[in-house]
């Protein structure tokens, strides 16, 4: 065998595990591998604004089509600005490799130019990571790395490559197959286990499913089971922000998103539940409201990959560690196998029914022509006006986030992203811009905040340079929404730097960078406007002018239980106690 | 308002990993950046190719939170094994520390007298001056410092604690 560089490695490498397109930014350390890449016939090199926006993108790319999302970044700047994108996707189970260049070895360590401590930056907020200090071992690491990141629970990984190793020649060795020699995710449910958690379900009298994002990453075929499972069992089905469209969100059992902004029926449920089946959820803080009172009723059973999740915040009756999707096919073989019947549901979906009647969504509103547009209402329109073309909606972080997580209903997995964990103001237009270039021929719609979309508003370049047609919805209040929100809630509106000052004109941005641009301001705009948006060809910007104080709700507020959620007519402005503002 | 903290307990693991680069900040910075604290920390390679070494940890922590450190742990990617040696029967646990005493006349006298009580060994002396290597337990060890601190005590080096469980099976 002949020998090559350690860039050609990497290109090569790259190619053999399958990776058609790479989210980056050149620069000095780097620049090996961007001229191995050069004019490279099988992988796309998507050249983004801002080196976090290639993490978000690369997010998106992964989200939407469940493959691995590739990074190339070079050192220093470039590896520090990955540092936001690596901890959305460690929160969110996102499987991303990260290739940072780095200064030659010998200045390893001396401040050299460009140089950062990119293995200790990045320790604590990737999966796992590589300094590659010879040509030789970037064939076993690329390949590890890819593994390590897609295998039990996704999540980022970072390869530091010296520029010296990428000049440096080594044969390169691909291995057939990863065989680690300390990492071996548990995917397999135990039997033992499995047998348990059908008895308990079998036996309750008001179950209900929770999942969550591990549903979704167990790719499609978990979902498919999730939705054999509760029609076998008849159970009611709830589900995080990160899991929706794992369940259709049109099925007579769902019964929509729970937690901080969830429905008042899921929370109730989850409140009166004796059994909640917790699916690839993790039960964070925005779903469990005051931990003392969550589901106090309730036995659990927890599915989750990663053992570390279960018994962390709420005991599990019953664990099951392992894949979603393999739990969920061991559940319905178990239930079939043992030829069970579902138990009349009737008095639990009644009660449930009851709490539906709260018609907990709805918001007042003016249908006047001239009427303000309810952010809510936008929403909405927005989903009437995409049923049938099956979009993929991507959203940044606050207020419109929940509206759409709330408004727009989702059918199918991989079409909704969005920043779960780390609440990532800017995630939402770089994914969308991930999302569109894996999918060219889908329609792709960015929902954003007018203050979130600034974070990364440079990618409208990209956007142009690569003919991306992603449309960019903004929900314009002047405010950063959910911030004055919570000001409200706790700080007796002391506007404390929540309003957007200075915006710029979108239409006119739009138009400065090539795209369409437009303005809503009226109702009667609203829906001519979205089939506008929907029949120009290439980006667009919609700047929908909404109700500027509007809130969201219904909204469990911090240090409270499920059963009090604050509806959309309750009185809101006040103050809270230190316990309650300590919290998150 | 006042921040509540849950009652620990003392643990000591054992954990075996892939002897490479980082591998002990990975370690210990899962314990910092959950607020976890360390007690004591030993690590050298155990196996004849040096490609697996052993870590001691010693720690404080309630019942869930020695779960979640022992979970966590077992994640990290070079991470072969967690053992609570605790949670497994009973274990011998050894530390060394060599101390060094400085003076002259019955304190240095008395020193030695103690040193010998507790079995400790002179491994360095001068006119003026003792080292002592005392192997044993934490507790002895402690016990034997505060004693030296009557002493002439002017320095004190230790390992740290390594363990393993009594009995025929290993880890």
């Amino acid at each position: 065998m002949t020998e090559m560089s350690g860039a050609d490695m990497v290109v090569q490498a790259l190619v053999d595990l399958g990776v058609d397109t790479v989210f980056g930014y050149p620069g000095g350390a780097v620049l090996p591998i961007y001229d191995a890449l050069f004019n490279h016939p099988s992988i796309q090199h998507v050249l983004v604004r801002h080196e976090q926006a290639a993490t978000h993108a690369a997010e998106g790319y992964a989200r939407s089509t469940g493959k691995p999302g590739v990074v190339l970044v070079t050192s220093g700047p470039g590896a520090t600005n990955t540092v936001t994108g690596l901890t959305d996707a460690l929160l969110d189970s996102i499987p991303m490799i990260v290739l940072t260049g780095q200064v030659p070895t010998p200045l390893i360590g001396t401040d050299a130019f460009q140089e950062c401590d990119t293995v200790g930056i990045t320790r604590h907020c990737t999966k796992h990571n590589y300094l590659v200090m010879s040509p030789e071992r970037l064939g076993p690491i690329m390949h590890e790395a890819f593994y390590i990141a897609t295998h039990g629970r996704p999540g980022p990984v970072v390869i530091d490559i010296p520029k010296n190793v990428q000049v440096a020649t080594a044969i390169y060795q691909s291995p057939a197959a990863v065989n680690h020699i300390s990492y071996r995710p548990q995917v397999e449910p135990e039997a033992d286990s499995i047998a348990a958690a059908i008895a308990m379900i079998a036996a309750a009298e008001r179950p209900i499913f929770y999942t969550g994002g591990g549903v979704i990453n167990a790719g499609p075929a978990a979902s498919a089971s999730l939705r054999e499972l509760v029609e076998l069992t008849g159970a009611p089905i709830t589900s995080t922000l990160m899991g929706l469209g794992a369940f259709p969100s049109t099925h007579e059992k769902w019964l929509g998103m729970l937690g901080m902004h969830g429905t008042y029926e899921s929370n109730m449920a989850m409140n009166r539940a004796d059994l909640i089946i917790a699916v690839g959820a993790r039960f964070d803080d925005r779903v469990t409201g005051r931990l003392d009172a969550f589901a106090p009723h309730s036995k659990k059973i927890h599915i989750d990959i990663d053992r570390s999740s279960i018994n962390k915040i709420v005991p599990a009756d019953v664990a099951i560690v392992g894949d979603a999707g393999r739990a969920l096919d061991a559940l319905i073989a178990e239930w079939k196998a043992q030829k069970l019947q579902p138990r009349d549901m009737g008095e639990w979906m009644r009660r449930i029914d009851g709490w539906r009647a709260a018609r907990c969504l709805d918001f007042p509103e003016s249908t006047e022509e001239n009427a303000e547009i309810m952010p809510q209402r936008a929403i909405r329109s927005l989903y009437d006006a995409t049923r049938g073309r099956d979009p993929i909606v991507t959203t940044e972080v606050g207020q419109h986030q929940m509206w759409a997580a709330q408004h727009f209903g989702f059918d199918e997995p991989n079409r909704w992203l969005t920043s779960g964990g780390l609440g990532t103001m800017g995630y939402g237009f770089p994914a969308a811009v991930g999302a569109q270039i894996a999918n060219p021929d889908r329609l792709v719609i960015c929902i954003a905040g007018e203050a979130s979309i600034q974070m990364n508003i440079q990618e409208m370049s990209t956007v142009s340079q690569y003919r991306l047609p992603v449309k960019l919805f903004i929900l314009n209040n002047e405010w950063m929404g959910m911030v004055r929100q919570w000001q409200e809630l706790t700080y007796e509106s002391r506007y404390s730097n929540s309003y957007s000052d200075s915006l710029p004109d979108f239409v006119k941005l739009a138009e400065a960078y090539g795209w369409t641009g437009m303005r809503l301001d009226r109702l009667d705009q609203l829906e001519d406007g979205i089939q506008t948006m929907l029949n120009t060809p290439g980006p667009v910007i919609v700047d929908c002018r909404v109700a500027k104080l509007a809130n969201c709700f219904p909204m469990i507020p911090s240090g409270a239980a499920h059963t009090e959620m604050i509806l959309q007519n309750s009185e809101v402005s006040g103050t809270m106690d230190d316990e309650a503002k300590a919290l998150v | 308002m006042k921040i509540q903290q849950d009652i620990a307990e003392r643990h000591v693991l054992a954990i075996t990993v892939t002897n490479e680069a980082g591998v002990l900040a990975k370690i210990t910075g899962l314990f910092t950046a959950r607020g976890y604290n360390i007690e004591s920390l030993t690590v050298a390679d155990i196996s004849s190719d040096h490609a697996v070494s052993r870590i001691t940890v010693v720690t404080q922590a309630s019942a869930a939170m020695i779960d979640q450190i022992i979970a966590l742990l077992d994640r990290l990617v070079p991470v072969h094994r967690v053992v609570d040696l605790a949670d497994q029967g009973p274990h011998v646990e050894r530390e060394i520390a060599l101390v060094k005493v400085a003076g002259t006349g019955d304190k240095r006298i008395e020193a030695l007298r103690l040193a010998d009580v507790f079995r400790a060994k002179v491994v360095d002396t001068t006119l003026e001056s003792f080292v002592f290597e005392i192997t044993g337990n934490s507790d002895k060890v402690d016990r034997f410092i505060a004693l030296m601190r009557e002493c002439g005590l002017v320095e004190v080096g230790r390992t740290g604690v390594v363990a393993i469980a009594r009995g025929p099976k290993p880890l």
